[in-house]
Order: structure tokens, then sequence, then C-alpha cells
């Protein structure tokens, strides 16, 4: 476990409730800077809850999310500080469909980190060539197949230079001959040191990139250990249950 | 649903040409009507009908200008009827409320007669009728652009905030831009709709299409004629409006919805 003082982004205590639903429960997770989680478990357990209350998409009722030294409450000026630094990832990849890809990737560096258009569109093709789209610059978002609008959003997020990476599920959405190349720019960026919070099925990404493994269920962290234990010799029923289940087929 | 056969379209689009066909041929050759009243061969004619057409540059000013600001206080009724101010929505939901259930009539005449009587403020005919244009008309704007703001997908919004956009440029340069492609077809009704109840402006004496056609009857008594010429004139703005409305969708290009 990372100590709390050196963390990035720390949660103590969280709790979130749907009305009468607790979809969060008692949340405690520490992450360090070049830190990779992967976060798992079974639909309905809290995995992108607790991801969304990060950059507060969702909003905590309980505890405390301190992110960058910045706590998340809410002062607009907090959030604004924290979205900035924390960059994310959609299942459903939401580009903005009437803006070209190379628009998609500028808007937030011009608007947010006022950038000069030709720097932030210098920046864009930089993160495009990483992803190794930079010849779909100039066209719209849905004249590109799934796996490039996935890494298009990688690079959108990438570009506000943020300190944290976070993954909803970042290949659900794909047909599956488009997992790889998302999953590979995903495992580019683990190499290059982002800190990255991954909620994802994919085992095998895990297995490679993932320094710690966080298994929840029910709306609480069951289990925290590194990939090589948990898959191996899981220590509760719940992750051995869950485990078989994804492996087993 | 059945599908209809080609033959009976075809039916329908020659009955209706035969129609067409014989109400014009009645129109024109019946010996009860007198064309001459707006036939340009004429001195007189030419008079009446250059009267006459001289009124769309009124009635268009006019539906522009209503527009125009109907659309702007339609928005900002609608992000506050939208927005997370209970004073806002409140306000908001009120004016909507209130001014929806106004007969424009009923506005014109206040407008015009009421405010000089309660309030001393005199204004002329062409001012009057665009307020009360704009007071009756921006509520229906504003339940159009909450019906687009409110389509677009949750995904947009979380997008634009993950990215560390403020509201005022999240609805600026994401949110909106696709909600007004998608209402522009309720939009280019409400402008035909205003283009049409701006002829109520005839009652407190604005010089359009309307007034004039009463003004030319006055003296010609020759009702048929002149208001058959009226709704070619409201025919011909509603179909300009009809093409500008095809051209600026196909231009905004087709509905990318944001999934």
């Amino acid at each position: 476990m990372t100590s709390g003082s050196e963390a990035i982004i720390r949660l103590s205590g969280v709790g979130k409730w749907f009305g009468d639903f607790q979809a969060l429960k008692d949340i405690n997770l520490s992450v360090a800077p070049g830190e990779r989680v992967v976060v798992c478990g079974p639909s309905g357990s809290g995995k992108s809850t607790m991801i969304r209350c990060i950059n507060r998409l969702e909003q905590h009722q309980a505890g405390e999310i301190v992110v960058d030294g910045v706590t998340l409450d809410d002062d607009d000026r907090h959030l604004a500080q924290v979205r900035a630094e924390v960059g994310m990832v959609f299942q459903q990849f939401n580009l903005f469909p009437h803006m070209t890809i190379l628009d998609n990737l500028t808007l937030a560096p011009i608007r947010v980190r006022k950038l000069s258009r030709p720097d932030a569109e210098k920046l864009a093709m930089e993160y495009l060539e990483r992803v190794r789209i930079p010849d779909q610059a100039h066209k719209k978002p849905l004249e590109l197949s799934g796996g490039q609008q996935q890494r298009v959003a990688i690079a959108r997020a990438l570009c506000m230079r943020p300190k944290v990476m976070l993954f909803d599920e970042p290949t659900s959405a794909l047909d599956p001959e488009m997992i790889a190349e998302v999953l590979d720019v995903m495992e580019g960026l683990a190499r290059d040191g982002m800190t990255m919070i991954c909620v994802t099925h994919e085992m095998g990404f895990a297995r490679t990139v993932a320094d710690r493994m966080v298994f929840m269920d029910g709306g609480e962290i069951v289990e925290t250990s590194p990939p090589a234990d948990f898959f191996s010799q899981p220590k509760t029923e719940r992750a051995r249950l869950f485990l078989g289940q994804i492996l087993g087929h | 649903m059945r599908r209809r056969s080609f033959v009976s379209d075809y039916w329908i689009l020659g009955l209706t040409l035969l129609f067409i066909g014989w109400f014009l041929w009645r129109m024109t050759s019946h010996e009860s009507m007198g064309w001459y009243v707006i036939n340009p061969s004429t001195p007189q004619g030419a008079i009446n009908m250059q009267f006459l057409l001289g009124g769309l540059w009124i009635t268009i000013g006019i539906s522009i200008i209503a527009m125009v600001l109907s659309i702007a206080i339609g928005l900002l009724a609608a992000l506050m009827n939208m927005s997370t101010n209970p004073g806002a929505r409140m306000v908001a939901r009120g004016y909507i409320e209130l001014f929806r259930a106004i007969p424009l009539l009923v506005m014109l005449i206040w407008v015009y007669y009421g405010l000089p009587a309660l309030l001393d403020i005199r204004l002329d005919p062409f001012a009057a009728t665009v307020i009360a244009l704009v007071l009756c008309e921006s509520p229906f704007q504003a339940e159009i652009f909450r019906a687009g703001i409110q389509s677009i997908a949750r995904g947009q919004h979380e997008a634009a905030e993950a990215v560390g956009l403020s509201y005022a440029d999240k609805m600026w340069f994401i949110i909106l831009p696709q909600a007004l492609r998608r209402v522009l077809p309720p939009l280019a009704n409400q402008f035909v709709y205003i283009l049409k109840m701006s002829a109520l402006a005839s009652v407190i004496g604005l010089d359009e299409l309307v007034r004039r056609a009463n003004d030319i009857n006055n003296n010609e008594y020759r009702p048929l004629e002149i208001y058959s010429f009226l709704v070619i004139e409201y025919l011909l703005l509603v179909l300009a409006v009809s093409w500008a409305v095809r051209r600026l969708e196909k231009k905004m290009g087709s509905d990318e919805s944001g999934r």
C-alpha cells in the first residue's frame, strides 16, 4: 500500500448513494504518482461510480477525495483545478460529433489552458501521432472506426497534459478486432509512467500493466493485491467466483 | 402500416393537380372575377400591385427582427429554466407559462394601446408589433430549445466537463451547436408562424401585407382577387423560408448524434 502523504489520489471513507441504494461504501484507496491501478468487479459493483467521483462527474456524499493536493468539494475553483489535471476516457468515446478530430483535441487546451491555436494544433498533432492516426485529423468522429474514435478520445484527454488518466471500460463498446489497438496505446502510456486508474475486464491487459488490482463488489473494495497474487491466489471467495466467471470460458 | 402502391400515389397527385387546375380556371375565367384590379398592364392595376408587393418588406422585416429577438430571449429562458438556481428556474417558468397563454391579438392591443394609457410609453406600430410578437413567441422558442438541449446525450456534457470546460464554453461549443442543428425544423415552423401572425398587426395600423390588401379593397371592392393575391405573397414567403432552411440544414451537415 502506498502511504497517504505522497499519493496523488486519495479516497478516504468515500460513500455515495443513489436514492436509497448505496453505490459506494467506505472506499479507501491511495494511488501513488506513476502507479497503474486496474479496477475490476461484477457489473453494478461501483467501479465506474468510484472513478467518476475522482473527477466529480458524480459527487460523493461521505468521506474525502483529494487529487494532487486539492480537496474535492463544492468550490468550483477546486473542481476546475482537478478536472484540468485528470483526464478521462469513456466507454462510449463521447467525442464531439460536430467538430473535426483536430478541433476535438484543441478545444480544451485553447479554452482552458489558454494555448494559442497554432500551439494547440501542434500539441494535438503530436498526440495524434502517438495514437497513430495523424492522417485523420480533419475528419469528423463518425467517419472513424470505433477503435480509432477511442484512440482520439485518449489523445483528447492527453492534450490537457493530465497528471492522472481515468479509463472507464474503454474497450467495452468496441468490436473485438479493435480492442488490441486501444490497449496498445494504453500500454504505451503506462510505459511512459502515466498514473492510471483503469476500470476494465481485459484481464490480459491487467496482468501486463497493473501494479495493483482492486476488486470491487457490492459498492466496496473487497480485495487489493498485485496482479500476480490476485490472479493466482485471490484472497476472497467473491474474487475467486468473479475470476472463475470471466476467465473460465 | 400498409404501404401505399405507386398507382394510388399517382392517382392522388393527378387528382390534386386536376383540382388545382380547375380552381385556377374558375378563378381566372369566371365572369364575376375582376382581375383588372391587379393587372399590371393597366395603370391603376400596376399601382395597386406595386402597393401590395410593397408590404412584403415590412412583413419580412418585422418577422426577421421578431424571430431573432425571440430566439435570443427564448434561449435565455430555456437556459434559465434548466439551471440549478431555483430563482432563475422560477422566473423562466413563470415567463413561459404566462406569455404562452396570452393571444397575440390581445398582446398587440395591450402593447399598442395599454402601454401609453398606463405607463405613458408611446410606441409606433412597428415597435409595438415587434414587442408583442417577441413576448408571445419566445416562450415557444424556449420550449423548443429546452427539448433540443435535453436531447443531447449525457456523455457530451460529461466529456466537456471532464476536459475542464466551463459551463459557458460547454454550452457554446459543444451542446448548443448540436442542439441547434436538431431544432432547425421546429424553429423554421416558428418563423413561418411569425410571418403569418404578423398579419394581426394590421389592426393597429402597421402597413404590412394584410393592411395594404385591406386599403386597396376599400377602394376597389374586389376582396376575392386581392386576398387571393395575398395568399400568393404569403406562399412565396413561406416557400422561400423552406428553401433557406433546407440549405442551412445541408450546410450544417447531417444530424451527427452524440452517442
